[in-house]
């Protein structure tokens, strides 16, 4: 018979919050972290704001040692790290023996790019005919596991240590994966999450595609605008959420607290066929990976309370909502609350399916449910589709039961899940 | 020329980082292995030559490299490599 599996821990490094207490305070309270970027104004870049994680050395050396931070330059590494390490701690679960892994315990983690800042500087030495003076670290920090190698390392875990990558569905995608790995039997603990580099190597190229928003270099905080009339394109950000993911027998045995259960999930590819490109989502994709991620579940479209969106503030939200609106054959007042954390925190990219994971199982828990911010102006397309009051732009003290969470990335692809707020009562 | 005494003590500055015996760090001496005995991850070995040849100012060659495993034979390379200078 198939596992139940649950989520067990959590731990979160985002450009509104670092660790689980602020990031809930954060989102609870509708608080960006887009914050003016010095970096990306000396460089010329049209969009000279970002969401960046706001860490401190001496955070950082909780988490690695001395000789680890010897020519360290990867911050998307770090940010894993510590959400990683924060999500095991949460969860209760011990650290491995000296002399023996756990086998049972495994991982998947995420990324797009490894060290991208290293890497820049190996390139240079390289170049200068110095690659004997590169040392021994630039591996480790550019290889795109390398997230995945510093945790399972930490941890001593001994089952599946892999990094997925798709894009920005690659957090949601990873979660499913932990998902089927506990379902299937194969591990009973996997830490699921994702993260991505800051800075202007990684976002260059997203502000040259003109997919940035270049509006609101003189006011931060209202830049990021979901689903508003005046979205202008997504601002970069960057961070790391993770997500301990168990069977619930095992996490019943340890007596865990339980934060939801997950009943399921899809992820597909549009093939960029039809209406689908390299960089815009087929909508028959989107939908066929909705229905199908609650068909798997074996929830219906009516049973769903509140839906955690992709939303970038892009030209593409409202083809978004659309979407959910075929998808789930629910619109206007009948279609459930939904909210985007990307007002608050920008898209962080490969990481933003695992800290908005992480903030969709916080609102189950903790029977809220956090605004959406900067979407004052809704978008006329979008309230002819679904009413207004189901975009909340203040919190809700309100508990949801099933909370669906999708992620669409360039390529094509997309992952969808189904969560429940977990009830001891249920078999 | 550096005492020998000298010499250990800046080899023991520059492992010091990477050694995570920190016990063998301490009485480190000529008959010290970086591996066996200090405990230096194998990966690190090639930044500890990296760091000797910044602190002497000098150039060890890829075949020297490979003999360099205890404080005896680093000293000898790096004393041979001072007297070339």
């Amino acid at each position: 018979m198939a596992n139940r599996v649950v989520i067990t821990g959590l731990g979160v490094v985002a450009p509104n919050g670092v660790g689980l207490q602020a990031f809930e305070s954060a989102i609870r309270g509708g608080k960006s972290g887009i914050r003016f970027d010095e970096e990306l104004k000396r460089l010329q870049f049209s969009c000279q704001i970002s969401g960046k994680p706001q860490l401190n050395d001496a955070l950082i050396a909780q988490y690695f040692s001395t000789l680890e931070l010897r020519n360290f330059n990867s911050n998307g590494i770090i940010y894993g790290v510590i959400a990683g390490m924060d999500a095991w701690k949460d969860s209760g679960l011990p650290v491995a023996e000296a002399n023996e892994p756990f086998w049972d315990y495994g991982l998947v983690f995420g990324s797009g790019t490894s060290g991208i800042d290293r890497f820049r500087e190996a390139i240079y030495d390289i170049d200068e005919l110095k690659v004997r003076r590169l040392g021994s670290t630039v591996v480790l920090q550019t290889m795109n596991s390398g997230v995945s190698a510093y945790l399972s390392g930490k941890l001593g875990l001994g089952n599946q240590v892999s990094t997925n990558s798709s894009a920005c569905s690659t957090g949601t995608e990873s979660l499913l994966m932990a998902y089927e790995r506990i379902k299937n039997g194969y591990a009973d603990v996997v830490l699921s999450g994702a993260t991505s580099d800051s800075g202007p190597y990684i976002w260059g190229g997203f502000d040259a595609m003109k997919v940035c928003t270049y509006k609101s270099n003189d006011d931060p905080e209202r830049g990021s605008r979901p689903m508003s009339s005046t979205a202008a394109g997504f601002v970069p950000g960057s961070g790391a959420g993770a997500l301990v993911v168990e069977s619930l027998d095992h996490a019943l045995k340890r007596g865990a607290r339980i934060y939801a259960e997950i009943l399921g999930g899809h992820v597909n590819s549009g093939g960029q066929r039809g209406k689908g490109t390299m960089t815009a989502p087929s909508p028959i994709a989107v939908q066929r990976c909705i229905r199908q991620a609650l068909q798997h579940a074996n929830v219906l479209a009516t049973q769903v309370n509140l839906i955690n969106a992709h939303l970038t503030a892009t030209s593409m939200d409202s083809l978004e909502i659309r979407n959910w609106v075929e998808a789930l054959e629910r619109s206007g007042d009948d279609f459930p609350t939904i909210n985007t954390l990307k007002g608050m925190t920008g898209h962080c990219l490969t990481a933003a399916g695992s800290i908005e994971c992480v903030a969709a199982v916080l609102q189950l828990h903790g029977n809220f449910i956090f605004p959406n911010i900067n979407c004052e102006d809704l978008h006329p397309e979008i309230t002819n589709l679904i009413a207004s009051k189901r975009i909340p732009q203040k919190t809700l003290e309100q508990r949801s039961d099933i909370l669906i969470k999708a992620s669409f990335g360039f390529g094509d692809v997309n992952a969808c899940l189904v969560l429940k707020k977990y009830n001891e009562n249920d078999v | 020329m550096m005492s020998k005494e000298d010499l250990i003590n800046r080899l023991k500055a520059i492992v010091s980082p990477y050694a995570q015996n920190k016990e063998a760090l301490n009485s480190i001496s000529e008959d010290t292995d970086f591996i066996n005995d200090l405990k230096i991850n194998s990966a690190n070995l090639v930044d500890v030559i990296l760091d000797v040849e910044e602190e002497f100012d000098i150039v060890i060659a890829n075949e020297e490299m490979e003999k360099m495993l205890t404080v005896k034979a680093s000293m000898t390379i790096i004393e041979s490599k001072l007297g070339e200078k």
